[in-house]
């Protein structure tokens, strides 16, 4: 067909269609040039500060440096079975799992009580919805100071509470049976907010009819949250479980200025096994092999959220 | 008329004390932090607690501030903080203009690319990133802590979004006019795009200013170090006993962004939960 056309024998229009396409072809190399002067340097930063990382940490978790010696040296999997046989790596592995599980649960069912609850029609619920937000938005940094002082047993909060119950105060912060309950505790105060706005703004979009109809047939509030609400937020549900997954599991600030991963590295996750290994240690080797297995689990986990709980979610 | 309106005044009543309890969870630790920021030390290390502060104490302020270098920190945090926030917006506000407004050879593949590094978890990279900047002799400046954080990915991610919903044919025609890219953008597509912009210039803003593990990392003199951190180092400047100073400190960590989250709550709330909703 172009061919066809581009052969007619009619030659001013000839002449027109090859200026067109000169100028068209003129346009696309100056958009060429400036989508390349527009993307270029957004792509540079990536490449340099997201990609190259994880490409030099593979090599780097097969290598033995302490940052003084001129090169990493090769060492094949030697870091990867020497964190494997370190007690405190495969602990941290486990603190990191429960801490994850605990938080992630935590934040998707209270903040999924707590959007229900906003969403009735309450006085005082706008203010109710941005004091719940507010820590979200507050540097880690601050949250772990204020509930450092929250927990202190002789002049916290605590205190208080648990002299209520006639008991005293645990030590949070230097028990190790109640550091990484505290660092939950701490975590969930900050994390619900979000996952409360997320779903209360999810459920101010459903449809009204379905509940009316369920009213009528004579289903109760109790039964309608159960068999019509959670399958309704089911794909915010699936999407709030990725970003907490993600997010929590890298929680550093919150342990850093609360327990710094102790007493005994009870609350050592994966995220401050790395940080101490790397910038304390000064054992390259161990912190990138440690960073490889958190890129392997959280992109595993990306993965199989999207396959498996993506194709059970329940879409509108 | 709904039957929904007829609910019993039992329901109410249990409505509102839910209610209650979940505004108190909320509400105590934020008023801990500010009465006990203007406490005087004998109510703060009294039993029973004093929740009232018998007087105001301002000298807890003064406290933190003598005791670790608070003008310091504020400088270097407003400085990374407005200096990342404007070259992230710049970054990402070009590069949606280009995919969404520019010709490109396979340039959705590029997209692809680009969202990829979503995918990629912050702490994975520190080591190589680090690494990286200590080779450039970034290691305890600006350049260190700033260059790291500006390339943008969501912020492209929502802009693009937003740029294919504004109609083309006044793009078009400011084109065939020859009105150049840069002119179009700033003059015609920056405008229309406003509530996005702040909503990224926001949640960059607000993720710079709360920036703990960087920081921590790649700067190592007190004076270099940001809010977030120096706040932890007064902590181990006053030990635990001098809450009073200690909560002073936070509270001048913390009333930046809670101020900027009252003012702008809507933006801030749109592009923080936007990843959630949207995916």
């Amino acid at each position: 067909m172009t061919q066809a056309a581009a052969s007619a024998p009619v030659a001013p229009s000839r002449d027109g269609a090859a200026d067109a396409k000169k100028r068209r072809r003129r346009r696309n190399r100056r958009d060429y040039a400036i989508f390349l002067a527009f993307v270029l340097p957004n792509f540079a930063f990536l490449i340099v500060f997201a990609y190259w990382p994880v490409v030099y940490n593979f090599f780097l978790s097969m290598s033995s440096w302490n940052l003084i010696a001129p090169n990493p040296v090769f060492v094949g999997f030697q870091d990867f079975i020497g964190i494997f046989t370190d007690p405190l790596f495969r602990q941290s592995l486990w603190v990191t799992v429960i801490f994850t599980v605990a938080v992630v649960a935590g934040s998707i069912v209270f903040g999924m009580l707590i959007a229900v609850l906003l969403n009735q029609k309450l006085k005082a619920r706008g203010f109710v919805r941005t004091l719940v937000f507010a820590p979200y938005v507050l540097p880690g940094a601050a949250v772990a100071t204020i509930w450092l002082m929250m927990f202190d047993p002789h002049y916290g909060v605590s205190r208080a509470f648990f002299a209520l119950f006639r008991a005293n105060s645990p030590a949070w912060v230097t028990d190790s049976h109640w550091a990484l309950f505290g660092i939950i505790i701490v975590y969930l105060w900050k994390t619900i907010g979000f996952c409360a706005i997320v779903y209360l703004s999810a459920l101010q979009g459903m449809p009204v009819d379905p509940y009316e109809a369920a009213s009528l047939d004579g289903a109760g509030r109790v039964r309608q949250f159960f068999s019509m609400t959670i399958p309704l937020l089911s794909p915010t549900t699936f999407f709030l479980l990725i970003m907490t997954v993600v997010s929590t599991f890298q929680a550093f600030d919150v342990i850093a200025v609360m327990t710094a991963g102790g007493p005994g590295g009870a609350t050592t996750t994966l995220s401050w096994y790395i940080y101490q290994e790397g910038f304390k240690a000064f054992n390259i080797g161990y912190a990138a092999a440690g960073s490889v297995v958190m890129f392997i689990i959280l992109i595993f986990l990306t993965i199989f959220q999207s396959i498996y709980v993506g194709n059970r979610v329940h879409y509108q | 008329m709904r039957t929904r309106n007829l609910r019993p005044i039992p329901l109410a009543v249990l409505n509102y004390i839910l209610l209650a309890i979940v505004a108190l969870i909320f509400l105590i630790p934020l008023y801990w932090l500010f009465s006990s920021a203007v406490k005087p030390s004998a109510d703060i290390y009294h039993w029973p607690l004093t929740w009232f502060p018998t007087h105001l104490d301002w000298g807890n302020f003064a406290a933190a501030w003598n005791a670790a270098p608070f003008d310091d920190f504020f400088v270097n945090s407003i400085i990374v903080t407005v200096i990342g926030t404007v070259l992230k917006v710049i970054l990402a506000t070009t590069t949606a203009y280009a995919f969404v407004f520019l010709r490109f050879p396979g340039k959705n593949v590029l997209f692809i690319v680009m969202l990829g590094a979503l995918m990629v978890p912050g702490n994975v990279t520190l080591i190589v990133n680090y690494l990286t900047v200590s080779k450039l002799d970034w290691v305890n400046t600006y350049a260190g802590l700033i260059a790291p954080g500006i390339a943008s990915v969501f912020g492209t991610f929502l802009l693009r979004q937003h740029m294919m919903t504004l109609p083309l044919e006044i793009v078009d025609a400011a084109r065939v006019d020859g009105v150049g890219s840069i002119r179009l953008l700033w003059s015609i597509v920056m405008p229309m795009s406003r509530p996005v912009l702040i909503t990224v210039a926001l949640v960059a803003a607000v993720g710079d200013w709360n920036n703990f593990i960087w920081p921590l990392i790649v700067t190592n003199t007190t004076n270099m170090r940001t809010l977030p951190i120096g706040l932890a180092y007064l902590q181990d400047a006053q030990g635990f006993n001098n809450w009073g100073s200690i909560m002073a400190g936070t509270v001048m960590v913390a009333v930046p962004v809670l101020v900027l989250f009252f003012i702008a709550q809507r933006y801030l709330v749109a592009g923080l939960t936007q990843g959630a909703v949207k995916g």
